[in-house]
Parts: C-alpha cells; sequence; structure tokens
C-alpha cells in the first residue's frame, strides 16, 4: 500500500525535476550558473495558468493530442515497476501494452501535428515516425530477450530480475541490451544526439516543432508528459543497468530516486559532450542499436 | 574455455559491425587494430601458459596490432583518401547484411560436428561471422585500401578458427602465415600507390577497363 503511493507521488512529482537536473548539468558544462532545478515545474505551472489559442482550422484532434498523450504515458507510468518495487498493474504480456502505449501517444502527437496544416509540422511528424519506426524494434527485441532471461511476460517479473549475479553471469548481452537501451532512451526522448529539445531552427527540429502550434495548458501538458516519458524509460534503462537491491523498502525507494538523478546528470553529459547527429546518420545509429539487441539476444538464445 | 574470453569474442563480432558501418577509412585501420590486438592476447586466455604462447601472443600483437595498421596508415596518407565514398551497397544495407551474416554464422556453428569440448565455445561462430564479414567488406567496398582492410578481417577470421588448435599447429606455421600476411600487406600498399599514382584513383572498379597508351 505504502509502496504503491510512493510509486504515484513518484511518477506525479518527480518527472519534471529529471529535466531541471539535466539543464543545470549542461549549464555546468557551459561554465554557467544555469536555471534554478525546479525551474521546470515553475514553468508548467505558468503554461497552466495561461490561456489557450486554438486555430481556426484545427479540429477535436488537435485539442485531443496532448490529453491523449499525457494519458497513454499516465498509464504506461502504472505498468513500469520502479526500482525494486513491482508495478501497480501487471499482468502477462504487459510489455506489448507498455510499448504500444508510447506507440499510441506518438500517433496522436504526430497526427496533431498533421491537424494544423502547416507543412512545417507535418516535416516534423514525418521526422518523428521514421525515427521511432526504427526505435521501436530495439525496445522489443530487448524486452524480449529480457523475458527470456527471466523467463515471464510480466514487465515487474522481467525488470526485477536483473540481479549482479545475471551481470556476472551473461555480462555480454546485459552489456549490449544496456547500450541500447540507452540509445532508445535518448531517441524516444528527443535528446542530443538525436534531436535538440532546445532548438527552434526549423530544419533540425524534431519534436519540437510537432507541438510549435500548441499553447498554454496543452503546451504544459505536452511539457509535462516529455518529462514523464523520460522518468518511465529512465526506470526501465535504470533497473537493467544497476540492479541493485538493499533488502530494505525505503532504501530502495532512496537508490531509485539517486539513480534517476544519477541518469539525467549523465544524459546532461552526453548532451554536453556531443554534437547533433546529421540527419541521415540517425537510422544507421537507429539500426545499430537494433543489431546490438538482436545480437544480445543470440547469445542469450544459442 | 573462460567467459572473459567469451566476451572478448563478443567484442570481436562487435568491432566486425562497427567495421562495416563506418566510412572512415583511418577509422576502420584502427577498429581492425584493435580487432588484431585482442586476438593476440585470446590465445594466452584459452590455453595453458609457455614459451611457445608468449612468443606467438607478442608476435601477433606487434604484427597485427602495430605493424600492419602502419603500413596501411600509411598508404592511406600517401594514396591522400580519407573515406570510402560510394560503397557498391550502401553501409546500411551492409550492416544489416553484416547482422545478417552473425545470425547465420552461430546457426552454422550449431550444426556443425565438433567435439564435445568445442560445442559451447563462442571461438566458431566468432570465426566464421568475421570471415563473412571480411567476405562482405571485400566485395562491397571500391577503394583498394578497403578491400585490404576486408582482407585482414577474413584472416582475423581464419585466426579466431585457430584459436581451437594453438597446441597442434607449431609455431613456425603461424609465424609463417603472419609473415605471408605482412608481406601481402606490404605489396598492397606498394601497389595502391602505383594504382593512385597512374591514375589518380584507387576506386577499384574503375580498373576494368584496358587503358591505350
Amino acid at each position: 500500500m505504502i509502496d504503491g503511493i510512493i510509486h504515484c507521488l513518484v511518477v506525479l512529482l518527480l518527472p519534471p525535476l529529471l529535466i531541471g537536473i539535466i539543464t543545470k548539468t549542461k549549464a555546468a558544462f557551459a561554465g554557467r550558473v544555469g536555471a534554478p532545478l525546479l525551474q521546470p515545474y515553475y514553468d508548467i505551472l505558468k503554461l497552466l495558468r495561461k490561456g489557450s489559442v486554438f486555430s481556426t482550422t484545427t479540429t477535436w484532434l488537435f485539442r485531443a493530442g496532448p490529453l491523449v498523450t499525457l494519458a497513454a504515458i499516465l498509464t504506461a507510468s502504472l505498468l513500469v515497476p520502479l526500482g525494486r518495487h513491482p508495478a501497480l498493474i501487471s499482468f502477462d504480456g504487459d510489455l506489448i501494452l507498455f510499448a504500444y502505449l508510447f506507440g499510441l501517444a506518438r500517433f496522436f502527437t504526430a497526427s496533431a501535428a498533421l491537424d494544423t496544416g502547416s507543412s512545417f509540422e507535418g516535416m516534423g511528424a514525418a521526422r518523428e515516425v521514421t525515427f521511432s519506426c526504427l526505435a521501436e524494434p530495439t525496445l522489443f527485441v530487448a524486452l524480449i530477450t529480457l523475458a527470456r532471461i527471466s523467463g515471464s511476460l510480466r514487465l515487474s517479473t522481467i525488470l526485477t530480475y536483473p540481479t549482479p549475479a545475471l551481470w556476472r553471469a551473461t555480462g555480454a548481452s546485459m552489456l549490449l541490451l544496456v547500450a541500447a537501451l540507452f540509445i532508445v532512451l535518448l531517441a524516444e526522448n528527443c535528446r542530443i544526439p538525436f534531436d535538440d529539445p532546445t532548438t527552434h531552427l526549423e530544419l533540425t527540429m524534431i519534436h519540437e516543432v510537432m507541438v510549435l502550434d500548441h499553447s498554454g495548458p496543452a503546451f504544459g501538458l505536452i511539457l509535462y508528459g516529455a518529462a514523464l516519458k523520460l522518468l518511465v524509460l529512465g526506470a526501465l534503462f535504470t533497473a537493467i543497468a544497476l540492479p541493485v537491491s538493499t533488502g530494505s523498502d525505503l532504501a530502495d525507494w532512496g537508490l531509485f530516486l539517486a539513480s534517476m538523478a544519477a541518469l539525467a546528470v549523465a544524459i546532461g553529459v552526453v548532451e554536453s559532450v556531443m554534437a547533433r547527429l546529421r540527419l541521415v546518420r540517425i537510422p544507421q545509429l537507429l539500426v545499430g542499436a537494433t543489431i546490438l539487441s538482436a545480437f544480445a539476444m543470440l547469445l542469450v538464445l544459442r | 574455455m573462460n567467459s572473459l574470453a567469451d566476451q572478448l569474442l563478443v567484442l570481436v563480432m562487435l568491432i566486425n559491425l562497427v567495421m562495416l558501418g563506418s566510412s572512415r577509412l583511418i577509422f576502420s585501420i584502427r577498429a581492425v587494430a584493435a580487432q588484431g590486438v585482442i586476438l593476440g592476447i585470446l590465445p594466452s586466455l584459452v590455453h595453458p601458459l609457455s614459451f611457445h604462447l608468449v612468443a606467438i601472443t607478442a608476435s601477433i600483437i606487434l604484427a597485427k596490432g602495430i605493424v600492419i595498421p602502419y603500413l596501411i596508415g600509411d598508404a592511406v596518407h600517401k594514396a591522400h583518401i580519407r573515406r570510402e565514398v560510394e560503397p557498391f551497397i550502401g553501409y546500411l544495407p551492409t550492416l544489416f547484411l553484416g547482422a545478417v551474416c552473425t545470425a547465420l554464422a552461430f546457426v552454422f556453428a550449431a550444426r556443425l560436428p565438433l567435439a564435445p569440448e568445442h560445442r559451447s565455445l563462442l571461438v566458431v561462430p566468432a570465426s566464421i561471422a568475421t570471415l563473412l564479414t571480411g567476405f562482405l567488406i571485400l566485395t562491397t567496398r571500391r577503394k583498394a585500401i578497403s578491400q585490404v582492410i576486408g582482407y585482414l578481417v577474413l584472416e582475423n577470421g581464419i585466426f579466431v578458427f585457430g584459436l581451437l588448435l594453438t597446441e597442434a599447429m607449431p609455431f613456425m606455421v603461424e609465424a609463417g602465415a603472419l609473415l605471408d600476411l605482412l608481406v601481402g600487406i606490404f605489396v598492397m600498399g606498394i601497389v595502391i600507390n602505383q594504382i593512385s599514382q597512374e591514375f589518380s584513383t584507387i576506386d577499384t572498379s574503375r580498373l576494368r577497363a584496358l587503358k591505350e597508351e
């Protein structure tokens, strides 16, 4: 019961802080003081208080986009175990629902972008779906490999199964999976080297360009949804990359929060030391990630 | 065979894929050098320590990790080329083909009538995967230097297979094979230089037509 409440609180309150940590890390690398850690909360609260402007060419799809996206990601957040604690909802085969909830979110974001009729947003939508259909196989192959290792189809079992002992036994394939999943994590959350979340240059944008026409509360929901997606996929990643357990429940929650903060710092470091990839190189890296995870599966299967 | 050797073989196969996906020649040369060094370390993990073994390890690291990459790097420098411009098959398809070949190597190795003690090892699939990667690089790239690199990868694959036999294989045979390889690279370096001087390109697909003086 207490774990369930903490799960909900973490899912609802933590996400913007991760974005704040990433921004702060990037500022530290650039030698600036940077925005306060809580700035994303202020931004979202400010946006929620504002009024909305809807273009007359848009339909209900445009208004539904941010809501459905956020709802889908919130549902996905109930399926993923945080730290060593099982998820709130779990059943056989929930890993497929988990992957396709992100698909649903993406579909509605892209549809809302197409609904504006702006060729500019259409371009962003095309890029987004192209890259995500290359990233999806990686996520699936990685989950199937882990399902095979743990012998279960429940996300809660799959993601709490890895232990340091398992790492020692199948180190190579686990390492390949972690590398592949990190690439997916960066691609799905539109971080550098795939997409620059801070840019507003038309030629380089992918995700940002799709949400240009949203304003006020809708845009606030989009920002919050993006942060939540980072938390959910980050929880999936840290469950495999740092499979340590202390034994005590509260200490495990602390460990989970610390590992998420460490992940945010790691993403900030990647964003500071790397440049954005050219668009033609992105599919190459994503296919490379798929091959890494397929290779991991091959090593597990034999 | 311990798990460390298996991890190194996984690394060897990953380097194969990296080489298939990269267009920069200098990077490919460094990758093949890294692969050579890993191959040099492998025999000492698989077999008990002996003078024979130390000599093999040292000579392989020296030849594959230092001398041969230096020779190819020199040829690249003299011929003024940095990257493979237009391979016959693009990088993404070759990368994909390489992954398929690796998967097939695992399937094929599982069906080979191997000695029971070799059955669970990664050596055979890794060697077949590396061989096939070498073939892929040899056949899909245009530049003579890329083809030399492909040839090196092919040889690395044969060497991995030889790991199973190191005790049976006399030192002289391996030394002879290494020497052959070294001479081959040397000759190819000279040939590449000649080609680039004569034709101002080392695109081998242009060498099909005869030229009249």
